[in-house]
């Protein structure tokens, strides 16, 4: 289908030239699928007869003019841990199995006014908790590049949809790396932007000080655009920032003279595949080579990132996920003598392993006797990780280095060895503590024939310095696609 | 392994997050979490003395919703995922006063 | 010789604030409608709502805080209190342990055995209700309904400064008096809007450590709460007598059988691990808000009531009796302001008001009629157009209907009789038929006259002036 190989921008223009109605790219988004779903499983849900009605809706406004924005009529394709009215949301887990919200996700609001036809739900690791996609309670989402690998997580399903061309777009959230970490691994272009940015309202929450929604697609200029369309200062989000500009899209110019970019050193240290390192060492020579000034920095603390973040997003998720209990919603165990034995099952049952893990970790943290030691020692270190970007940010304007010390890693060897799993987020993390944005971008092909993808950091309320350099460095390449979108098409 | 998780312990975390685990499970979860536990200990090389806990990683305050009457009766649709309703309210088993 | 024990008591008192909307949402607060009629998705704590804060709990807490001398807390926070119950949706309540909005703060009580004290306040800080559970007749089971889930609430702590039951009462009373006053809450026992937990432990007299304590919770009614007083100071000396310790443990007050009871805590740890809450931001309080709410607090119950005695030369009786509630000050001022005698209206106020609110068993924040309404019916007595027994009954009318007294006369033709010329002839007949009376009267019982002016009211069906007819009567007799 040449039709799933075009970005959501340029599939936008078709379908506001006329080239094209939104019905047949609904259309032929539903034949990739068919083509490939059973061999990535990127979807939980695909709602076949609601994109189609929507087409129709969606194609009749653009043709009176109601809708004119650059993704009327495009489908895309929504993690299944964003509520969406009337469509079935899991957070793919087995305690939402039949959980059909009765409002929208403030962000998806935002999409569904620019015109976008959600054609389904994706794949996540369970409740947003893991880094590879296994921990759905539906089964692995497999990576397209080669399907006895994971595609990463927890956005995994919006990733694969999106490499596989499935969809041309879809949206994912990032608390640890979820967004970038797996765009890394499948070879396509994510971003999470600065906290509070895209509103949270109705986006079911694991971290609440480190949630982000944010966009996944080809190419830099399609993210710049979702990005444009999602990001919105909502009331009804205490977090929610309002921000001064949201013209993310002025920021793709093929220009980094004078661009300040700083390379942590403590980011090239043992753990990093040398194929990895290498490529993204490239890309700040390529990027060096356009004019932007390189340096290498020691940005420190690195190594605490990862239990300080451990330690805040299981205590928030321990609370967070305490109202799934059978009583209001989603799954009830069937046989129970008494309202306490009716939680301990319901969520027993209804919870798989890692949530359970995260969930009991984060009780232990808050709990009396341990709050000072652990939480509040968090919270201490999360403030000096801030500190050590805002010292960081006065020299450069984009902080560089990889997105995962790997590629991506083959299916079912990283549960085993949950510390060894944590570790592969150490470049993300801290991103998210500090509130930062952050951009994954592909940068080159292991000999694995795997993706390689380079990360760049902005300072708070930065992105387009970020989307700048990304988009610099994409001019230098063309965009790679695994073999199954060349083979799912025609 | 310096944290050695406690059946106890265990059993208590159970009771706050209200998780029922089975034996083996309960082994592997002592397991978990103690290593878990020593991999955060890391953050005791930390001298964070000078610094105060950051709760909240932007300086935003103050943000209100003026006191009017918005929502009206959705009760249907409060209703329609409740695995048990009766009434217009959800069913639980008996509460103990 | 018995030792003496002295009984120290702490409240935690909850009042549920009279914002039209939740704390956390939009969300009506209305009192009844059906289940579930009054909720959202952030108050039922749907997957992906978030709570956003309304801004008149916060000036509501700011001006309980004033009225009670606490320090306001400038950088205030909510946290989050981890506990399940069907009743709280989220199975986390939303309030604040580390930076609660007030503190330090106390209120004067006066109490006949212990004389004037000053009860402190150790805190007062935000949260939100929970929802109710009904249990079903039918089935072995509960019902949860919303509406009240997330009603807003203050909770006053105070420190266990009191001693015995009196004081209890009158350090409740004089929360509500403020509260009621300031417009914050009505305050209501029997309805919920004030609720009391009492902490209370025991030690003997001069021992300066505190007692282990326990904490009673289901006390509906000032008399309910002196009783569990009375009862667990009783079971906690007892306990201590027999040699044995007093458990700290939450107890449930049962009134009807006069007793409490430990309320099962096996499979609640109590460990509510408290944290920030993540998805509400800092509230900072300026000074200048502080006194912009400082100025538009309301005039309090003490000056008002000293004012009344300087400004409208009221005994102090009925100063106390007046100002004892806003809503009855409010009604005394308009009335006084539309051109009516203090101490009439102040009479109204006392005697007929409070006898109907006791009857129908309202309270005074219930009250319906318009000041208008009452200085019409006084403009009434004093222009000579009906007597005071009619007065009262067209008062009942005005309480309860709150009808316009002149229109009510007029339409129920319950005019006194001005024609005095038709009045003497009445008169003079009652004179005539009744010899004995004007016989006894006219030896010495002057008391007689009672029974004539009895029955000249009959034969003018209570149009007639009481005052009027005895002067009448009492010319015709003794001419």
């Amino acid at each position: 289908m040449d039709l799933m190989q075009l970005t959501a921008v340029e599939l936008g223009k078709k379908i506001k030239n006329k080239e094209v109605t939104v019905k047949e790219c609904v259309e032929a988004a539903l034949a990739q699928m068919d083509a490939v779903e059973g061999q990535i499983h990127s979807f939980v849900t695909i709602d076949r007869e609601g994109a189609l009605k929507k087409a129709e809706e969606v194609q009749a406004k653009i043709d009176a003019g109601e809708l004119t924005g650059p993704l009327a009529g495009v489908p895309v394709a929504i993690k299944d841990n964003m509520c969406t009215e009337g469509l079935l949301t899991t957070c793919s887990s087995k305690i939402l199995y039949n959980f059909v919200p009765t409002y929208t996700s403030e962000a998806v609001l935002n999409l569904e006014k620019a015109g976008a036809v959600i054609i389904g739900k994706t794949n996540m690791d369970e409740f947003a908790m893991g880094s590879t996609t296994e921990t759905s309670a539906f089964g692995p989402t497999k990576n397209p590049w080669n399907t006895d690998h994971v595609p990463g997580g927890s956005s995994g399903g919006s990733c694969t949809a999106v490499a596989a061309e499935e969809v041309p777009y879809a949206l994912g959230s990032d608390t640890g790396g979820s967004i970038r970490q797996p765009s890394s691994f499948c070879g396509v272009v994510g971003i999470k932007p600065t906290y509070g940015t895209v509103s949270r309202y109705g986006l079911i929450a694991y971290g609440s000080s480190l949630d982000q929604i944010g966009p996944v697609a080809k190419d830099v200029t399609d993210c710049a655009t979702i990005l444009e369309a999602i990001a919105s200062y909502d009331p009804k989000d205490s977090t929610s920032v309002q921000r001064e500009e949201y013209d993310f899209t002025s920021a793709l110019v093929d220009d980094v003279k004078g661009l300040r970019i700083g390379i942590p050193r403590d980011y090239f240290g043992e753990g990093l595949d040398e194929e990895v390192k290498a490529a993204v060492l490239g890309a700040a020579k390529v990027l060096e080579e356009k004019g932007a000034i390189v340096e290498e920095f020691d940005l420190s603390l690195v190594e605490y990132a990862i239990p300080a973040y451990y330690v805040i997003a299981s205590a928030e998720a321990s609370s967070n996920l305490a109202r799934f209990d059978g009583v209001k919603y989603g799954y009830r165990t069937e046989e129970y003598e008494g309202l306490h034995n009716m939680y301990k099952k319901s969520r027993s049952e209804g919870f798989g392993l890692e949530v359970k893990r995260r969930i009991m970790l984060g009780s232990f943290v808050l709990s009396s006797g341990y709050y000072d030691a652990y939480y509040l020692k968090a919270l201490r270190t999360k403030a000096l990780i801030k500190q050590a970007f805002d010292k960081a940010f006065e020299k450069y304007d984009v902080i560089l280095g990889p997105a995962a010390p790997t590629t991506a890693p083959k299916l079912g060897d990283s549960l085993s060895d949950p510390i060894k799993m944590y570790l592969g987020d150490i470049y993300t993390i801290s991103v998210n503590l500090a509130g930062l944005p952050g951009l994954s971008m592909p940068c080159g092909i292991d000999s694995k024939g795997l993706p390689i993808g380079v990360q760049m950091i902005g300072d708070c309320f930065k992105e387009k310095n970020i989307i700048r350099a990304a988009y610099a460095f994409e001019q230098t390449r063309t965009y790679q696609r695994p073999a199954m979108a060349e083979k799912g098409a025609e | 392994m310096a944290n050695v998780i406690s059946d106890e312990t265990i059993e208590y975390v159970g009771i706050l997050a209200k998780l029922e685990l089975s034996e083996e499970e309960k082994e592997q979860a002592k397991k978990d979490m103690g290593s878990m536990l020593d991999y955060i200990d890391k953050l005791n090389e930390l001298d964070t003395s000078r610094v105060e806990p950051m709760s909240h990683v932007f300086p935003v305050h103050n943000v209100f919703r003026e006191d009017v009457v918005v929502n009206g009766d959705t009760r249907e649709k409060i209703l329609a995922n409740a695995p048990k309703e009766k009434d217009g309210s959800f069913v639980v088993p008996k509460t103990v006063e | 010789m018995a030792k003496q024990y002295e009984t120290v008591i702490g409240l935690e008192v909850h009042v549920e604030l009279a914002t039209k909307t939740k704390i956390f949402c939009s969300c009506s607060t209305e009192f009844g409608g059906a289940p579930n009629t009054h909720t959202c998705p952030v108050c039922t704590g749907m997957p992906g709502s978030l709570p956003v804060l309304n801004k008149q709990v916060v000036e509501y807490a700011i001006a309980v805080g004033l009225a009670t001398n606490c320090s306001i807390t400038q950088y205030c926070k909510f946290d989050r209190k981890n506990y399940f119950y069907p009743d709280n949706p989220q199975n986390y309540q939303i309030s604040q342990l580390y930076l609660p909005i007030c503190r330090n703060g106390g209120v004067e009580i006066e109490t006949e055995s212990g004389g004037k004290k000053i009860v402190g306040i150790h805190e007062i800080h935000m949260e939100e209700d929970a929802g109710k559970l009904i249990h079903d007749e039918w089935e072995d089971a509960s019902l949860v309904d919303f509406n009240r889930s997330g009603v807003p609430l203050i909770e006053i702590v105070s420190e266990p400064d009191m001693r015995s039951a009196d004081e209890v009462i009158a350090y409740l009373e004089k929360l509500r008096m403020i509260i009621q006053y300031l417009g914050a809450s009505d305050c209501k026992l029997q309805e919920g809007s004030m609720r009391a937990d009492v902490n209370l432990s025991i030690r003997e007299v001069g021992a300066e450590a505190f007692g282990t304590r326990t904490e009673m919770k289901n006390l509906n009614s000032f008399k309910a709460i002196a009783r569990a007083i009375e009862g667990e100071k009783e079971r906690q000396i007892d306990l201590l007598e027999a040699g044995k310790a007093v458990v700290q443990e939450t107890r449930r007050w049962d009134d009807n059988k006069e007793t409490s009871y430990a309320m099962r805590s096996k499979e609640d740890a109590q460990d509510y691990r408290y944290f920030p809450e993540p998805d509400l931001v800092p509230i900072i309080i300026s000074d200048e808000w502080i006194e912009e709410i400082r100025s538009r607090q309301p005039e309090l119950r003490t000056e008002k009531l000293e004012r009344y005695k300087a400004e409208y030369d009221i005994p102090q009786y009925d100063a106390e009796i007046i100002t004892s509630h806003k809503k009855l000050a409010d009604i005394f001022e308009a009335t006084v302001a539309l051109g009516k005698k203090p101490k009439e209206v102040s009479n109204w106020l006392m005697v007929e008001t409070m006898r109907l609110l006791k009857e129908h068993d309202m309270e005074p924040s219930d009250l319906t009629f318009a000041p208008e309404n009452l200085a019409k019916l006084i403009g009434l007595i004093e222009a000579g157009a009906i007597n005071r027994t009619t007065a009262k009954e067209v008062f009942e009318k005005v309480f309860a209907e709150n009808v316009d007294p002149e229109i009510y006369v007029e339409e129920n033709g319950l005019k006194i009789e001005a024609d005095d010329g038709a009045l003497k002839g009445i008169i003079e007949g009652i004179v005539a038929a009744n010899p004995q009376s004007v016989a006894d009267y006219k030896a010495g019982k002057k008391k007689a006259i009672g029974f004539l002016v009895g029955q000249t009211m009959k034969a003018m069906k209570g149009k007639a002036d009481p005052g009027t007819v005895n002067k009448m009567l009492t010319e015709i007799l003794n001419s």
